[in-house]
C-alpha cells in the first residue's frame, strides 16, 4: 500500500479511482498524564505524553483508512490530508482522509 | 497575601525554568536543522525532471506538542490589554513548527526530497475550549521521494 499526499504516485499511472476513504479515532490519555501535563504547563516545554498520544492515534487513523482502501481493492491512497479537532477535555479527534486508487 | 506569594513563586519558577528549557530546545533545534540540511522539504508538488526516476514515494509526518510557561502566559495576558505583538507566543509556535519539521525529516530516512509539505497547528488539551492557549500541536507532513541518481 503506497500512501502519498500528492495527486499521483510518481513513476506510476492511476488506472482506477475508488473514491474517498477515511479513518478517524478519538483518544484520551489517563488522568495521570493529564496531571503531569498540567504541571508541565507551569514551566513550558514539550509535553511528551501528548505528543506520543497524538502520534499513536494518528497511526491508528491511518491504519483504519488503509484498511478501508484495502477492502475496496485499492493498492494506493493519494492526496492524503490530516485534520485534528478537540471534542472534549483532554481528548482529541484525529481524522485522515484520501482518495483510494489502483496504480500500475 | 499567601495567594500573592504563591502567584509570584509560580511566575518566578516559570521564568527561570521556562527560559532554560527554551534555550536548550532552540540549541537542539539548530543542531538538528544543520544535520538535516541535505534533505530539502519543499511545498511544491513535484521537483523531478522527466529523466529522473522516482524509486519510492512514502507519506511522512512529524508532530510536537509544546506548552508555554507560566511567566510568558502572564505576559501574554498583560499584552492582551494593550494590544500589539505577542512575542511570547511567537517563540512557542516557532519551536513547535520547527520541531515538527525535524521529526518529519527524521522519519524520511534516506529519501532525496520531501515534496508537498503541509504544516498544521491545533490546540489540544484542557485549555482547548477556553480562551487561553495552553499548549499547541504542530503537525508537518509530506511525501518523501527517493530519486534514482
Amino acid at each position: 500500500m503506497i500512501i502519498t499526499n500528492i495527486e499521483t504516485v510518481p513513476g506510476k499511472t492511476i488506472v482506477e479511482h475508488f473514491g474517498l476513504v477515511s479513518g478517524s479515532t478519538i483518544r484520551a490519555k489517563h488522568v495521570g498524564r493529564d496531571i503531569m501535563a498540567g504541571l508541565k504547563n507551569l514551566v513550558g516545554g514539550e509535553l511528551k505524553g501528548y505528543t506520543q498520544l497524538l502520534h499513536e492515534s494518528r497511526q491508528q487513523a491511518l491504519e483504519r483508512m488503509i484498511e478501508q482502501a484495502r477492502q475496496l481493492g485499492a493498492n494506493a491512497v493519494v492526496n492524503v490530508r490530516f485534520s485534528t479537532s478537540s471534542v472534549a477535555q483532554g481528548a482529541a479527534e484525529l481524522y485522515t482522509y484520501g482518495t483510494a486508487v489502483h496504480i500500475k | 497575601m499567601n495567594n500573592l506569594l504563591f502567584f509570584l513563586t509560580l511566575i518566578a519558577m516559570g521564568y527561570v525554568v521556562g527560559t532554560l528549557v527554551e534555550k536548550r530546545h532552540y540549541r537542539s533545534i539548530r543542531d538538528r536543522e544543520t544535520k538535516f540540511l541535505y534533505l530539502p522539504a519543499v511545498t511544491m508538488k513535484t521537483v523531478t525532471s522527466p529523466d529522473q526516476k522516482v524509486t519510492s514515494a512514502e507519506l511522512v509526518c512529524g508532530s510536537a506538542v509544546i506548552s508555554i510557561d507560566y511567566f510568558k502566559r502572564f505576559l501574554a495576558s498583560l499584552r492582551n490589554i494593550f494590544g500589539g505583538t505577542v512575542k511570547s507566543y511567537e517563540s512557542l509556535i516557532d519551536r513547535a513548527r520547527r520541531e515538527a519539521l525535524i521529526r518529519m525529516k527524521e522519519m524520511a530516512g534516506d529519501a532525496t526530497v520531501i515534496v508537498n509539505v503541509r504544516i498544521e497547528t491545533s490546540t489540544i488539551g484542557r485549555n482547548a475550549n477556553k480562551k487561553g492557549v495552553g499548549c499547541l500541536e504542530a503537525l508537518a507532513y509530506g511525501t518523501a521521494l527517493t530519486l534514482e541518481q
